[in-house]
């Protein structure tokens, strides 16, 4: 969740500052934040004894395939309303963590209660 | 709470039913008396889907075209729902469904929470993604814009609000649908996870009423 919450002020704070370029330092420093906690999340559930992957990895994948699609129709809004270069590149990377993040976290909620 | 099975001095009950020690009443669990098989729920309800699609493709539509009145539609419809289903969930029906008995409580969730997983995430992206543009459209992000900083402030809230409907509510509601498809679910990881839901339901609920208040300054400056 503190790999959402970082990803989601990362982008509030890009948007805030739509259509002018927005300074990156921010974004850039909640980005690596979100990718490291997504990773220590990996890391801890790897670490459960009995953790249902089977389940993880069913639950997952809808989860993933549906919010890569509105991460999708996010990324199209910036798109269109003009974001390029860098700020695009820093928005693009947030999209991908919130991608991952949101499945990650249903299909981890999940596997936990599984047997 | 705990599961626990007893016999009932209600006669005539019958069917797998689980129930909660602190429950007043008792439901008798006689699997001599030949009770229904469960239906297997389904979790994302496949008939949904198609209104789902038509209704993204309508968010696509409304962004590439950059026409306000397909992007205020979708902002407006799809913000009103949101609102108004998280109130009403948070602070009606959840009351509701802490009075009910379990077996009822089981199968009103069976039925409303599939519909609730291809629900909100619809109206939530309709309304997040026509909103951005609708600012930048009518001018409101300029940093002199006097609705500027009544959108930073609903950007703020909105934020929190996805992180816990995201983070919190989404995964409690496909936890208790999943938990309901086994042979024998568990009612305190259900009671658990549907208690979660309700409580942030109605905690989102809240914040959107500073939503509303902020949306409609914007709207009148």
């Amino acid at each position: 969740m503190a790999s959402l919450a970082a990803v989601i002020i990362g982008g509030v704070f890009l948007g805030s500052h739509a259509p002018r370029r927005p300074p990156l330092t921010l974004p850039v420093v909640l980005l690596a934040l979100a990718v490291l906690l997504l990773g220590v999340g990996l890391l801890m559930i790897t670490r459960v004894a009995d953790f249902s992957w089977e389940t993880w990895v069913r639950v997952g994948k809808w989860a993933l395939l549906a919010y890569v699609l509105v991460a999708a129709m996010i990324e199209f809004a910036f798109v269109r309303n003009h974001t390029r270069g860098a700020p695009l590149v820093v928005v693009t990377a947030m999209l991908l963590i919130f991608a991952l993040d949101v499945p990650f976290l249903i299909a981890t909620t999940v596997a936990r209660y599984a047997d | 709470m705990s599961a626990v099975v007893q016999e009932s001095p209600l006669p005539g009950l019958a069917g797998d039913c689980l129930w909660e020690r602190d429950q007043l009443h008792t439901i008798v669990v006689d699997p001599s008396a030949g009770a229904p098989p469960r239906q297997k729920i389904q979790i994302v309800p496949l008939k949904g889907l198609p209104v789902v699609a038509v209704l993204l493709g309508f968010v696509v539509y409304a962004i590439a075209s950059n026409k306000l009145w397909p992007l205020m539609l979708c902002h407006v419809a799809g913000g009103a729902l949101w609102t108004s289903i998280d109130l009403f969930v948070g602070l009606a029906v959840g009351p509701i469904i802490g009075g009910m008995s379990p077996p009822s409580r089981a199968e009103f969730s069976a039925k409303f929470m599939p519909k609730m997983v291809i629900i909100m995430p619809t109206v939530v992206t309709m309304t997040l993604a026509s909103g951005l543009q609708i600012a930048g459209h009518l001018g409101n992000l300029k940093i002199d814009a006097p609705q500027h900083k009544w959108l930073i402030a609903s950007m703020i809230i909105v934020g929190i609000m996805a992180v816990i409907a995201l983070g919190v509510l989404e995964p409690a509601n496909i936890t208790v649908l999943w938990e309901m498809n086994k042979p024998e679910p568990n009612p305190e990881i259900i009671g658990r996870m549907m208690k979660r839901f309700v409580y942030t339901a109605g905690i989102t609920g809240i914040m959107q009423i500073a939503t509303l208040v902020i949306m409609s300054k914007v709207a009148t400056l």
